[in-house]
């Protein structure tokens, strides 16, 4: 018994160990969005282009991607190529996330335009009731509104083929 | 010179704490003190671990906007705390409500002290026992 309870600490000690280097690869900012398995908000926007009133209604009824941008955002460029060529086999929506509509207007001009419809969100509502804390975000809703997947920053190879295209196949 | 300086420091640093709330109005100063009891408990979404009235983040910024506009509109802290907690996650409240998922984490601290309690209590009676018998063989 005695000789047991003097590995006791050490044993304790590892554990810690293990926590701790579990938590090194642990992303604290990267939490899961409270949206998954919930329903799309409702919203009462407009078009960047047309300026008709948009509302949830006016999303595709197929699963599609969501993608929060604005012109300030960085890795909204770097991803714009990859979103581009996605748009090609799924639709994308866009969500112009506090911007300034003349500004996203020529950025879209500029790059091109692959998004199917393009919400214009300038006081940042429907992205806070998104949980949006930033761009790029961008969510899979399935043809029932429902979300299934949120990432926060780039969507890339690693993320559609890794994360989004399993999860397209379940839900399609 | 120095104690002036030194007055002046100490003078000037709630300043510095209270600059977030300085661009809002309030119906009294009841809703300030729950305004600033809010954004100390509510968590920036995008940062490390700073509460939303201590960090510079926009999202930050926009959140004090919205816990103001809710306080202004009659909502209970309750209903605050809620709904963030419905956009963001629970991961932004600092101090998350007692239930079924939060259990461990409120009583888990006291059920490693009263663990720790009792082996110290083990060991202390052991060694006098041990000690007794030592003595009585003596």
């Amino acid at each position: 018994m005695k000789r047991v309870m003097v590995w006791l600490p050490l044993a304790g000690f590892a554990v810690l160990v293990g926590f701790f280097f579990k938590g090194l690869s642990l992303d604290p900012g990267d939490q899961p969005s409270a949206l998954i398995g919930q329903s799309f908000p409702m919203f009462n926007l407009t078009d960047l282009h047309t300026r008709q009133k948009l509302t949830k209604k006016n999303l595709p009824n197929q699963p599609f991607l969501i993608n929060v941008w604005a012109t300030w955002c960085i890795t909204c460029k770097v991803e714009h190529p990859y979103l581009t060529e996605l748009a090609k086999t799924i639709p994308v929506v866009g969500l112009n996330y506090k911007d300034k509509a003349s500004s996203a207007i020529a950025w879209l001009e500029k790059l091109g335009d692959p998004y199917v419809i393009q919400i214009f969100d300038p006081n940042g509502r429907l992205g806070m009731d998104l949980g949006v804390a930033g761009a790029p975000e961008t969510f899979l809703v399935d043809s029932n509104g429902i979300i299934h997947y949120r990432v926060q920053g780039e969507v890339n190879d690693r993320v559609f083929l890794g994360e989004i295209q399993p999860l397209l196949e379940t839900i399609q | 010179m120095k104690k002036f300086l030194l007055i002046a420091l100490f003078v000037g640093m709630p300043n510095v704490s209270a600059g977030t709330i300085e661009t809002y109005q309030f119906d009294s100063p009841s809703q300030e003190e729950r305004f600033r009891k809010l954004t100390l408990e509510l968590r920036c979404p995008k940062c490390q671990n700073q509460a939303i009235g201590d960090s510079d983040a926009e999202i930050s910024g926009d959140l004090r906007d919205e816990v103001h506009r809710l306080l202004k509109k009659g909502a209970t802290d309750v209903e605050i705390k809620d709904f963030m907690a419905i956009r963001y996650g629970r991961y932004v409240l600092y101090s998350p409500p007692l239930d079924r998922q939060t259990l461990l984490l409120w009583f888990g601290p006291f059920i490693l002290l009263i663990l720790g309690g009792a082996i110290v209590v083990l060991r202390i009676k052991r060694s006098k026992a041990v000690l007794d018998r030592g003595e009585s063989g003596a």
